[in-house]
């Protein structure tokens, strides 16, 4: 598809700062005052920021309340009630933790909940299109969930937790990649099932429909940016997990601590990059292309 | 709500005939011309008669070639438009409830007023049968001309889509493929009319029919029963080419 700067950014920023809150609401770190007020101000502009990012992704983003209307059956939806009702739980546990030094735990824990239903909605969105092959697996939760946990642990200080979890990711990653490779040929949509012809012989898509480009070549069938697939996994895998890993096993500073981060960062955008890149949608076979 | 009904008392559709298609685009013409000035935004187009025009469209018309192991290469042309399917993906991705299946006869249709422009649905239907409007900023698909098909105003004769209408070679067909009496129903059952994408497990309405066996080049001799009767009476021949014949003979 057309890798939109909005979605890759609102993803990957809004992950990591829903992973930062679910581990500010779980009481690590348990800080309070000016140290909890600044924690918890990065998490809303994180998480926040990606909101707004991905509401300039909407033609009609003036009727964006009525998103919040159809959580029985859209994931997207789901996505929209589970993010606000997140930053509005968490806002009020942060009163506690930056006001009062209280620990409301119960506000806490639901908010760390509501944090981790927030990535997963968002990933769902993707999963469950049956027509992009390479999204629809349960490897596609399993991967946000885990690197909005691993990244939240780097930003909240946990270097233990964000060890194992960058470890776990990062084979998550691997084997994503990999199943994707393979998920279109899998799936058993070709040619000879979109046309309906391959009973007379094998189909060639000898004219198409229009000479120009249109809305469905530029969004679902966008192969351009699939040029440097390899070489860019190699920069996203470097830089979003073996650095990281390596600075984490390094004496601790908060300076190797900030690099570690900008890094992840780095590393993650290149690979949501490519998560978009290289999503073949079924349409492009009406095509003759993926 | 943007689930889908249950059940649909109709389920009106289109059966289209890849037999009979001569690939000449006056449904797609028709279908942008009817629908750029009734029901919703009109059908936008941008830089139309620039160096890289652009524009919306509710039915597309593609043509493949088909090469069977033995033999000569068919060409199918291929009509695409939503299918309106009973089990229909885009209608339940949909944050906003834009987009919807109707229980009274299963058209599926997008409120283009609370429509945000996000394109999830777009990107759940396998055919392509949707298309973002680049001026407007919502969705667009084919509505079955639900404009035309209950128009009183209309001649009982232009009840139909525009592009059932408009076809000259009769390769699109309109009605109620719940009914197992409709002629559409019959059509299909007669002709083997097939779902597209079936292990996508949209379970469309509209159905193709896939094209006759075709004569072929190559077994002609075999199958030509008149030849014996067709054959040349006479080698000679007379008038002008015949004074012509003898005079070449002769130089
Ligand atoms: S053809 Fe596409 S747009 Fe039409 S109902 Fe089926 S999935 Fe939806
Ligand atoms: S583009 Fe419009 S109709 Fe389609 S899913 Fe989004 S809000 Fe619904
Ligand atoms: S039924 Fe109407 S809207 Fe649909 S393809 Fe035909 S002319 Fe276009």
């Amino acid at each position: 598809m057309h890798p939109a700067p909005s979605i890759i950014a609102f993803s990957t920023l809004s992950g990591l700062g829903f992973g930062l809150l679910f581990w500010l609401g779980i009481g690590m770190p348990g800080s309070t005052g000016l140290v909890a007020f600044v924690f918890f101000a990065i998490a809303y502009v994180l998480a926040g920021g990606g909101l707004i990012a991905s509401a300039f992704h909407l033609g009609h983003p003036e009727r964006g309340l009525l998103a919040f209307t159809q959580w029985r059956s859209s994931w997207l939806s789901r996505e929209a009630v589970c993010a606000v009702a997140t930053l509005i739980i968490m806002g009020l546990y942060a009163v506690g933790r930056v006001f009062f030094a209280a620990d409301w735990f119960v506000l806490g824990w639901l908010g760390a909940a509501l944090s981790l239903g927030t990535v997963f909605t968002t990933s769902m969105i993707y999963t469950q299109m049956k027509t992009v092959p390479r999204w629809y697996s349960p490897l596609t939760p399993a991967l946000y969930l885990t690197l909005a946990i691993g990244g939240g642990a780097l930003l909240a200080g946990q270097v233990i937790w964000a060890l194992g979890l960058l470890v776990l990711a990062s084979a998550l990653q691997l084997a994503w990649w990999w199943q994707g490779d393979r998920a279109f040929a899998a799936s058993g949509t070709t040619m000879a099932t979109a046309t309906g012809l391959g009973h007379i012989g094998t189909v060639r898509a000898f004219e198409p429909p229009h000479t120009g480009p249109n809305y469905l070549l530029r969004e679902m069938v966008f192969v351009i940016a699939r040029k440097h697939a390899l070489k860019l996994r190699i920069i996203a895998f470097a830089l979003g997990y073996a650095l990281p890993l390596a600075l984490l096993l390094a004496p601790f500073s908060h300076w190797i601590g900030l690099t570690a981060v900008l890094c992840h960062i780095i590393g993650i955008l290149t690979s949501r990059w490519l998560f978009f890149a290289e999503a073949e949608h079924v349409v492009g076979l009406y095509y003759g292309k993926r | 709500m943007t689930t889908l009904p249950s059940s649909t008392r109709r389920k009106l559709g289109l059966v289209i005939d890849l037999d009979t298609c001569v690939g000449c685009h006056a449904c797609v013409v028709s279908c942008k011309g009817w629908n750029t000035e009734n029901y919703g935004a009109p059908l936008s187009d941008q830089d139309p008669y620039g160096a890289e025009p652009s524009g919306t469209f509710l039915n597309r018309v593609h043509s493949y070639e088909v090469q069977p192991d033995d033999g000569t290469a068919q060409l199918v042309h291929f009509p695409k438009s939503c299918l309106h399917c009973d089990n229909a993906p885009c209608v339940t991705v949909c944050p906003t409830g834009a987009s919807y299946k109707r229980q009274e006869d299963g058209i599926v249709l997008v409120n283009e007023d609370t429509c945000i422009g996000c394109g999830l649905c777009a990107w759940a239907c396998p055919y392509g049968a949707r298309e973002m409007d680049a001026a407007a900023k919502v969705m667009k698909k084919c509505t079955l001309c639900v404009d035309r098909i209950y128009n009183e105003n209309l001649p009982e004769v232009d009840r139909v889509p525009a592009c059932v209408r408009t076809c000259p070679s009769n390769a699109r067909h309109f009605g109620d493929l719940a009914d197992p009496d409709s002629d559409v129903s019959q059509l299909v059952a007669a002709r083997g009319g097939m779902d597209l994408m079936p292990e996508q497990g949209t379970a469309p309405v509209n159905k193709y029919l896939p094209p006759r066996l075709k004569d072929r080049l190559d077994r002609t001799e075999e199958i030509d029963v008149l030849a014996p009767f067709l054959a040349p009476v006479t080698d000679q021949p007379k008038g002008f080419l015949g004074w012509l014949d003898k005079a070449l003979d002769k130089i």
